[in-house]
């Protein structure tokens, strides 16, 4: 057993503040309300400086401090410090002055922000001494549990509705893990897991692993600040399933300024879903933080299809205490999102991908973000993943012989080849 | 009659038991007689005005009473009813 953190101190209700053990329990025995990593800041702030964690590999764990596990870790060591991306094209298309894409679609090792949950979730479940893990999954979180549980050793369980996009699949089971598909929506999924973690004490990432799990969300905001040169963007505009990644942001944002990493800055939080699944927006456009949920979720982005999510709550007063705002878009304007990014910028995004550059799209248009100010959009996933969404709708490739006749009567036209990049 | 399924957080107050029968034709009802078995346990499953808790789910065999007639929705004696803590996403 690894010497407790110093820094890492308890696990605490979010509702009612009762302190628990660091062990894998989620809920708060007295009002079922989530528990969340508590950490001490003042301990942190003597140690943690820019400069030390400059001086770190360009990875997640550079700020790790930060996160909640006891010892070195030793799951997902490689994972995070994507890229994030001065989107000048895209900036330019929207008509705003200063854009950044952060771009998890390369993120380390199965192309979704999800290694940096798992990444630390695995790591606290060997501290823990968990030799079976597994998860709840719409697809990015199984690729991501089955990659990282493979090369750490540990056997594992992915349990995905059973209709998800092939690419999910087939990037679950290559690597050896158990996939299980249960017919019904993610919901039914959740809540069947949240019967087996009790029952056969396996450690579920995101059931009684959640609150180590959760946290590695944060990473994401770490490196924005980090990357765009130790500052808060204005805005950040970020994809909701169950609300988490929004939630953590915020978290992120709120604990380098209180470390004295940033300075202080107004900034707002946006949140953006699929109209075929927006329990959150919806509510959040009535102006209630009571979050109804979505019986049957519709739409293509399969990864934000989250019918009862469980952050709702906290990701509605997360957008409130920042001005921020929430907006759903429907699946077209999904799939323009998509070739959106991919024509300005080069990045390949998969659903969710499109619905945060659609979303941003439209918050701009409608004047909720104004033009001039600093913007981050999250990508969180890569395209190959979901590419039945946008079959058959980025056009066809043309096809001839192999002649150079052909080639010059069908394809080539003299007149575009000195044409630049489309506006 | 009914069969209630109780989550690992609540199975302190019921000696540990993960599954139990009780009498009632409504949610409402099944969860009054569960206070009478296991005392404090509505008091886990519901606020001050009585409300199912904000984080607390409860499944008619398989699906969320928020769906249905909330703590009004009927049950059956061979219905299986689930208590799920809200879970993070996926």
């Amino acid at each position: 057993m690894d010497k407790p953190s110093p820094y890492f101190s308890n696990l605490k209700c979010r509702e009612c503040g009762k302190l628990y053990p660091k062990e894998a329990i989620h809920v708060c025995d007295f009002d079922f309300g989530p528990l969340e990593a508590a950490y001490d800041y003042s301990a942190i702030g003597k140690v943690l400086t820019r400069a030390l964690i400059e001086s770190r590999p360009h990875t997640m764990w550079r700020y790790r401090e930060l996160l909640p596990i006891d010892g070195e870790p030793t799951v997902g060591t490689q994972v995070g410090f994507t890229p994030l991306v001065k989107a000048d094209r895209l900036a330019r298309a929207l008509g705003v002055r200063e854009l950044y894409v952060k771009n998890d679609t390369v993120n380390y090792p199965t192309l979704s922000f999800k290694d940096r949950v798992v990444s630390v979730a695995l790591s606290r479940a060997r501290e823990l001494g968990f030799a079976v893990v597994a998860c709840a999954s719409t697809g990015n979180l199984a690729n991501s549990v089955a990659a990282n549980a493979a090369s750490a050793g540990l056997k594992s369980y992915v349990l995905i509705p059973a209709d998800l996009e092939q690419g999910k699949v087939l990037g679950s089971l290559v690597y050896g893990t158990h996939v299980v598909g249960i017919h019904g929506a993610y919901d039914q999924v959740n809540r069947l897991c949240s019967e087996i973690a009790g029952k056969y004490g396996w450690g579920f990432v995101n059931v009684n692993l959640r609150p180590y799990y959760a946290e590695g969300s944060k990473t994401m905001g770490f490196e924005i600040m980090e990357q765009l040169g130790w500052r808060i963007p204005r805005h950040t505009v970020v994809p909701m399933a169950s609300g988490s990644l929004l939630t953590k942001i915020h978290k992120a944002y709120g604990e380098f300024t209180k470390l004295g990493l940033v300075d202080a800055a107004a900034f707002s939080v946006h949140g953006a879903q699929a109209t075929g699944c927006a329990p959150i927006s919806h509510a959040m456009k009535k102006g209630t933080d009571i979050v109804k949920p979505v019986p049957k979720p519709e739409t293509i982005v399969k990864s934000l299809a989250i019918g009862t999510p469980a952050d709702g709550y906290y990701a509605i007063h997360a957008m409130r205490e920042t001005g921020g705002c929430a907006e759903d878009v429907t699946d077209d304007e999904v799939v323009e999102g998509i070739r959106l990014l991919a024509e300005c910028e080069g990045i390949f995004a998969e659903t969710a991908g499109g619905v945060t550059t659609a979303c941003a799209k439209r918050l701009i248009e409608t004047g909720r973000i104004p033009r001039d100010e600093s913007i981050v959009i999250c990508v969180t996933g890569h395209g190959l993943k979901t590419q039945e969404a946008i079959m058959g709708k980025c056009g066809e490739p043309r096809v001839i012989k192999p002649s150079l006749r052909e080639f010059e009567e069908q394809i080539y036209q003299p007149d575009q080849q000195a044409h630049s990049a489309h506006a | 009659m009914p069969s209630v399924l109780i989550p690992t957080p609540l199975q302190k107050l019921t000696n540990h038991i993960d599954a139990v029968s009780v009498a009632g034709g409504t949610i409402g009802e099944v969860i009054d007689h569960l206070e009478k078995a296991y005392p404090g346990l509505k008091d886990r499953l519901c606020d001050e005005a009585g409300n199912v808790r904000r984080f607390v789910n409860i499944y008619v065999n398989g699906e969320d009473i928020r769906f249905l007639e909330e703590k009004a929705t009927p049950v059956k004696e061979s219905d299986e009813i689930s208590i799920v803590p809200a879970i993070a996403g996926g």
